[in-house]
């Protein structure tokens, strides 16, 4: 069944794939080395002096409940943001799938949130659910609610991941999209004249047709909770109340960029990397194996 | 990669300005936007102006932590700029890195400008200067935590505004008065850890970290879970849960409450003066910390927050004397009082103080004096010098959690409290480590 390209020689190849190692050696190893050195010191602020630690760094953290904490609310965040942003993208998709006039102009609407930098659109969340002029805010007390993420856990973190998920749902629908595109519809058909309806057809036929996509955007959206929400939860909440939304990430930012620790921030980076790292291979070994391509 | 970063922004603030003649340069990067801004712009336009030999070419780098982070990170790539503007967090940070930094006092001494560092207040001086009494770095702005009371709150509750609201004691009781006459915030506060930890203990003359608050040396230990301290927090919590404190956020959100009039009562910086004086379309008055009579039979002195100037290393020798000059000019009375009448940061030098007095300011800007009068009241003591702390950005933030969970009643005000000594005591063990 597999497509393999075989080459006779061996420069060829070696010639073909050297850009990508390239990139991979500047942009990823020699920074991944980097950060994995550090992490085996202490040093000043200033680059004066460093104290060789071994894993001290590691001791330190992993002795820390707040860190060890940390985790956990990374699990939930990431879950979250992967499932509020891959959900509604799938249902929007067949929405728009279905449309007959018009699905240009809901394509291009529902583009539109992808093109709003992280920041940005954690401002723009904070600013709706501003504890005091916030709008959102304003008509939950309307009916009741007394909204305030500034002291709730909770509502903190369902702020975070939905500002997070939101422009994400874009980018996951264009997925999507092209994938529903790419269904072939004689099959689409077959089944209908079978007497399937549209839901039975969508959960038979389609949804385990477009699984290869699914998956590519499962792994990419994990990846971009982990290390790319940074920037919302820094406007929104800044890891607060308490530690209720203090990811990794957040706080690789805050110990090295905010507390100048950089050993602490390096270990921190390191273990990021490991756990990312690892949730990919568990992806790859386990989850693609119900993926048909 | 740092590095590369750090030297690529190092160089394009660089290789702006490009100089035809003969001046030396002096780079100074400060943390000032808008009006702040523009008044840094002017004091720096004012001393160029003043003489031929030296050009001080000024550029913002952000807020407070962002601009210690590039002077950091310039220093790294050896692009560091002479003068870099710090907020007294990052004094300790500052202080340990001997080699990154030229103490103020030297390069005043090597430069031959005018400079007596016996013309800034105690408070002020003590706050940047080593054990030896040397003057480490230039305080530039600095302010003081004050009570301001929105006037009009109090008669729309029934609440007499001319009460008594020196001690905690009094607010407790104007509180449940303001409550009572149907004020949905009596009170509300900017910068927590700041005012209601660190300012309070200096204020009730208690310790907040061991070894004279970090002063005599690294090995130093908080403190902040003493019985003052707790009382404090109980009541507050106590407030909190019955809708008298408001909780806003950790840094000085609860300002847009309190210019709005929403508030009643708002501890914060004197330095909200500029601010508060421009928004609010009330009845305002500023009055003096509240302390708790039960705690100390009077108060000590208040301790400052702001920034000062630090001289970094690895510079000509011509160019420091460039930096002697400059220093001199901001320390001299006239800028550091028309500094302190257009920002409400308080007068630095005793002189500046007295020229702005004698020129009616406080006169005409009733309250604008409460701040100096609170701060220069007493001689400070060993808790009521400052706090020199490593990692304390850090270490405020674990405060910041700590509080919250005492406003959100997750944890009684003494864990909360025994577990931001625990967790801040690992921070500052680990800073001796790097510093040590």
């Amino acid at each position: 069944m597999e497509k393999r390209v075989t080459f006779k020689g061996w420069l060829l190849p070696l010639f073909l794939i050297a850009p990508q190692v390239l990139i991979s050696a500047v942009f990823f190893f020699y920074p991944a080395g980097q950060a994995v050195w550090q992490s085996l010191f202490i040093p000043d602020p200033f680059g004066l002096s460093a104290q060789f630690v071994g894993l001290g760094n590691f001791e330190f953290l992993l002795g820390d409940p707040y860190y060890r904490a940390s985790f956990a609310t990374t699990a939930v965040f990431s879950l979250l943001v992967t499932l509020c942003s891959m959900v509604p993208a799938l249902f929007l998709a067949v929405i728009a799938d279905r449309l007959i006039k018009g699905s240009g102009v809901y394509r291009t609407l529902l583009i539109w949130p992808y093109a709003v930098a992280p920041a940005v659109a954690g401002v723009l969340w904070m600013f709706m659910f501003n504890t005091r002029v916030g709008v959102v805010s304003w008509y939950l007390g309307q009916l009741g609610y007394d909204w305030n993420h500034v002291l709730n856990d909770n509502e903190a973190m369902g702020l975070v991941v939905v500002a997070s998920a939101w422009g994400r749902v874009s980018y996951n629908f264009l997925f999507f999209f092209a994938a529903l595109q790419s269904v072939p519809r004689s099959v689409i058909e077959a089944a209908a004249i079978d007497g399937a309806h549209f839901w039975r057809r969508f959960f038979g036929i389609v949804l385990p047709l477009i699984t290869p996509t699914a998956f590519f955007l499962l792994v990419v959206n994990v990846v971009y909770a982990f290390f790319e929400t940074f920037g919302v939860i820094h406007t929104i909440t800044a890891g607060g109340p308490q530690q209720a939304t203090t990811i990794l990430v957040y706080k690789v930012f805050a110990d090295g960029f905010v507390g100048q620790d950089l050993g602490s921030s390096a270990a921190q980076s390191v273990i990021l990397l490991l756990v990312v790292g690892l949730l990919t291979v568990i992806q790859f070994k386990y989850v693609e194996k119900r993926v048909h391509y | 990669m740092k590095k590369y970063l750090a030297s690529v922004l190092a160089a394009s603030t660089l290789a702006s300005p490009v100089v035809a003649n003969a001046q030396t340069e002096v780079n100074f990067w400060h943390a000032f936007t808008g009006r702040l801004g523009e008044l840094v712009a002017e004091q720096v336009d004012q001393f160029n102006a003043s003489q031929s030999d030296y050009k001080v070419v000024q550029s913002h780098k952000g807020n407070y932590s962002e601009t210690l982070n590039a002077g950091i990170a310039a220093f790294r790539a050896k692009e560091q700029p002479h003068i870099l503007m710090v907020f007294e967090v990052g004094t300790a940070t500052m202080m340990a890195a001997k080699g990154a930094v030229r103490p103020v006092y030297e390069v005043m001494a090597e430069s031959g400008a005018s400079f007596d560092p016996n013309a800034y207040i105690g408070a002020v001086k003590g706050y940047y200067t080593s054990t030896d009494g040397d003057m480490l770095s230039l305080p530039f702005n600095s302010s003081t935590p004050v009570l301001w009371v929105n006037r009009d709150a109090f008669k729309a509750a029934g609440v007499d505004p001319d009460m008594d609201l020196s001690t905690w004691e009094n607010v407790g009781a104007a509180l449940d008065a303001l409550k009572a006459g149907g004020e949905d915030c009596p009170l509300v506060t900017a910068w927590q850890s700041w005012i209601h930890l660190e300012n309070f203990s200096a204020y009730h003359n208690v310790p907040f970290a061991s070894k004279d608050n970090g002063f005599a040396g690294l090995d130093t230990e908080l403190m902040l879970n003493g019985p003052a301290q707790i009382a404090h927090l109980t009541a507050m919590q106590d407030w909190a849960k019955e809708g008298k404190f408001i909780y806003t956020g950790r840094r000085n959100e609860g300002g847009a409450n309190f210019r709005s009039g929403e508030c009643a009562l708002f501890t914060e910086s004197s330095a909200g003066y500029a601010g508060i004086k421009a928004e609010a379309k009330f009845d305002f008055e500023v009055r003096p910390l509240p302390y708790w009579k039960a705690v100390a039979s009077e108060p000590q002195n208040t301790i400052i927050g702001g920034a000062s100037l630090w001289v970094m290393s690895g510079h000509e020798a011509d160019e420091y004397k460039g930096v002697g000059e400059f220093l001199s000019f901001l320390s001299s009375s006239d800028v550091q009082a028309a500094w302190h009448q257009n920002t409400g940061y308080l007068p630095i030098t005793v002189e500046a103080g007295e020229a702005t007095r004698a020129a009616g300011f406080y006169d005409q800007n009733p309250g604008t004096d409460v701040a100096v009068k609170q701060m220069t009241a007493k001689q400070p003591t060993a808790n009521s010098k400052g706090l020199r702390l490593g990692s304390f950005d850090q270490i405020r933030g674990i405060i910041d959690e700590e509080l919250e969970a005492i406003w959100a009643g997750d944890k009684s005000p003494q864990e909360a409290m025994d577990s931001a000594k625990s967790r801040g005591d690992a921070l500052l063990r680990r800073f001796e480590q790097a510093n040590g």
